[in-house]
């Protein structure tokens, strides 16, 4: 179909003016948000603020207040779960604990009346995908949680459907089983190229997984990007704020103008903003923040030129690869991530520079990207 | 092999060359005394409750165990001299309560045509009321949930006039299927709330993953819900049929001689006035009234704990 409709909503999911609240509490507000066929979008966002709400709207599970759902431009907000296309795994897992694994695959396929022969070639075929074959005839009370998620996502992986809807599947696991895990369902992407909604409040998980990542706070979504914009260019400062690890360094002042040149000042001291890419003039005496991540700022040897500062190490906080320097400059203290190798003593001077051109400038009321 | 051979070479290995490194003093388990003032109090008083409720049982059993020349002997304490069971056939069999004398064998099979009947509707609409107030959050349902709670605090009594006259009405009156449908619609609030509470106990997302593998309602009742709901069913089957069983008031209001419970001919056997006391026939009689209730007990009294305790647990 080429013709003008389909060109302009050739999104798989397209939400639409939604809103949702439980009687007077309002948790979802006018949200839009389209995504592409075969796309991996990650909602991250901190406890509380309507992921989960989001999903199970999309889902059908939770009725909007307002609003449409589009899936496969495919109206279907007054659809039962069923006939909306969509899979979901939970973060519980939610197995029925008392059939076996094959009967918790087949469980949708059975309801459905679907004939065995093609019952049977689809577990086959989940059970070969996620290598849970050893597994089919045990009780979900029998497995361990990495195999129990496992199996959560061959149920929807059985039922062929076209969006995949994950609810923090990897929460429930310890550290090295969710990266092992993340890998595989990376891989699975690759795989069967289904578009497919994760949401998450690891933003570890949203940087490696995502397409694009979905910010959200308090039911509105902040910024919509691919990875690599969201982390360099974040649009506010909660988006700034929320993704990194160590955290962003904040340093508060204003704008001023020295010898021509928009300079960010601070407690008497000045940054040259040289190299920043603005998205409006600098006027100077505007109350700003600035941003810098802790490996944007270099140390010693690694300055390649440019404005040159002087600070003292705070403290120092080794982590293995990296070394995280904490450092007194201008009246804050701010983080530099270096080489795990090189060390400094307490109260040592050091000599560091800004990359600008990795830096965010946020205005101080609104806190909107400048 | 031989355990002293192979204890050394072992020994040293675990803890050390050294041999052990603990020193004297406490170590492991904290000894506990068993005559510590606590347990005396605490057994004491759980012995005396034990004996104070055993005491009249024990006297019911003996007695109904003697015939009458030695219960005029007075001794009730005594073990029978010599023991028959004469009292318990006369009781099931042969006791005369008004016009018939064919003992609470009558009466036994009446309350069981009740009883059965009754646990069995009340816990199905139940059952499935409860699951339909914790997962399908229909328009009404909150208003419905409390009517019912209220409904569970109403005293019986108040209703049992307009019941009659609306039994009465439907031509169920005096028939054991009206007494039947009286148990079932009163025990629906509190067995209602009993399954609402247990199933909003269970997981939602079981509930939603069901709905996204396409189960409608029915389908997640039977194939979901219920296989994991076997607790809260024995729990609300003992409840229903010691209740019902033990149910007395009812019984006499709602039904004639010949439907009598067996609770209502007990009474009847108990205070006939005619004749002389035969107070072996009432110990067995009572006894055989009150068996299965403790029959139900005794059997499912460790899945009634776990039914209860699992509903905690998960909530
Ligand atoms: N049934 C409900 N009734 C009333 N408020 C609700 C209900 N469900 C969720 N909420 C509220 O809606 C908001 C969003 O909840 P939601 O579960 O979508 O958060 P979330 O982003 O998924 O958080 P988390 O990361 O903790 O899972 C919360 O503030 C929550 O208190
Ligand atoms: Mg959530």
């Amino acid at each position: 179909m080429l013709n003008n409709v389909s060109a302009r909503t050739q999104s798989s999911v397209s939400i639409r003016d939604l809103s949702l609240s439980f009687g007077s509490v309002k948790v979802l507000e006018n949200l839009n948000l389209d995504i592409h066929d075969g796309e991996f979008l990650v909602l991250l966002g901190s406890s509380g603020c309507g992921k989960s709400t989001l999903l199970n709207c999309i889902a059908g599970l939770l009725e909007p207040t307002e609003g449409q759902i589009f899936i496969k431009d495919k109206n279907v907000t007054w659809e039962e779960p069923k006939d909306r296309g969509i899979g979901m795994v939970f973060q519980s897992y939610a197995l029925y604990p008392q059939m076996t694994v094959e009967k918790n695959l087949s469980f949708g396929l059975r309801v459905a009346k679907i004939p065995k022969a093609e019952i049977d070639r689809r577990v086959a075929r989940a059970s070969g995908i996620l290598q849970i074959e050893p597994l089919l005839k045990r009780k979900p009370s029998e497995l361990s949680g990495g195999q129990r998620q496992r199996v959560a996502i061959g149920r929807a992986l059985v039922r062929d459907v076209d969006v995949f809807l994950f609810d923090e599947p990897l929460s429930n696991l310890d550290a090295k089983l969710r990266s092992e895990l993340r890998v595989e369902i990376k891989r699975l992407h690759q795989a069967l190229k289904n578009t497919m909604i994760y949401v998450t409040h690891d933003q570890i998980e949203a940087l490696t997984l995502a397409d694009r990542i979905a910010i959200m706070k308090s039911g509105v979504i902040q910024q919509l990007d691919d990875p690599v914009t969201i982390y360099n260019k974040p649009k506010n400062r909660f988006v700034a704020a929320f993704i990194g690890s160590p955290a962003m360094n904040f340093l508060t002042g204003e704008l001023a103008e020295e010898g021509g040149r928009a300079v960010f000042r601070t407690n008497g001291v000045s940054f040259s903003l040289a190299g920043y890419d603005a998205s409006e003039p600098l006027k100077a005496g505007r109350k700003v923040t600035l941003g810098v991540r802790p490996e944007h700022i270099k140390v010693d040897g690694d300055i390649a030129g440019g404005e040159v500062h002087e600070a003292v190490v705070d403290i120092e906080e080794p982590m293995g690869a990296d070394n995280l320097l904490w450092l007194k400059h201008a009246g804050h203290v701010m983080s530099v991530r270096i080489g795990g190798a090189r060390r400094y003593a307490v109260g040592a001077k050091v000599r560091l520079a800004f990359d600008m051109t990795m830096a965010s400038l946020f205005d101080a009321e609104t806190e909107e990207r400048i | 092999m031989d355990k002293s051979l192979t204890m050394p070479i072992s020994g040293p290995a675990i803890s050390g060359s050294n041999g052990s490194r603990l020193q004297a003093g406490p170590q492991g388990k904290r000894p506990r005394k068993v005559l510590s003032p606590r347990n005396i109090i605490v057994y004491g008083a759980l012995g005396l409750a034990a004996i104070y409720y055993l005491i009249p049982l024990y006297v019911m059993v003996v007695t109904s165990l003697k015939g009458m020349p030695e219960i005029r002997l007075g001794n009730i304490f005594s073990p029978p001299m010599e023991i028959t069971f004469e009292p318990w056939v006369k009781a099931w069999a042969q006791a005369c309560t008004g016009l018939n004398c064919d003992g609470l064998s009558r009466g036994f099979w009446n309350s069981v045509r009740i009883t059965v009947p009754s646990v069995i509707v009340s816990i199905a609409i139940a059952s499935v009321n409860g699951y339909a107030l914790a997962n399908w959050r229909f328009k009404g349902s909150e208003i419905f949930f409390t009517i019912l709670i209220v409904g569970a605090f109403i005293p019986y009594q108040v209703m049992i006039y307009p019941i009659v006259i609306v039994l009465r009405e439907m031509g169920l009156y005096g028939s054991l299927y009206g007494l039947i449908l009286v148990h079932s619609i009163f025990g629906m609030p509190i067995q209602t709330l009993l399954f609402r509470n247990y199933f909003v106990s269970l997981p939602e997302e079981l509930f939603k993953a069901a709905r996204i593998d396409g189960a409608g309602f029915w389908q997640i009742y039977f194939r979901i819900m219920l296989p994991m709901s076997l607790p809260i069913f024995v729990v609300s089957m003992i409840l229903q049929t010691t209740g019902i069983w033990n149910d007395f008031l009812f019984g006499v209001v709602f039904t004639r001689p010949d439907t009598y419970p067996m609770t209502v001919q007990l009474n009847n056997i108990v205070n006939s006035v005619q004749g002389v006391k035969e107070y072996n026939v009432n110990m067995a009689a009572t006894l055989l009234t009150g068996a299965v209730p403790l029959i139900v007990y005794f059997v499912s009294g460790r899945l009634f704990v776990r039914g209860i305790a699992a509903g905690a647990v998960k909530g």
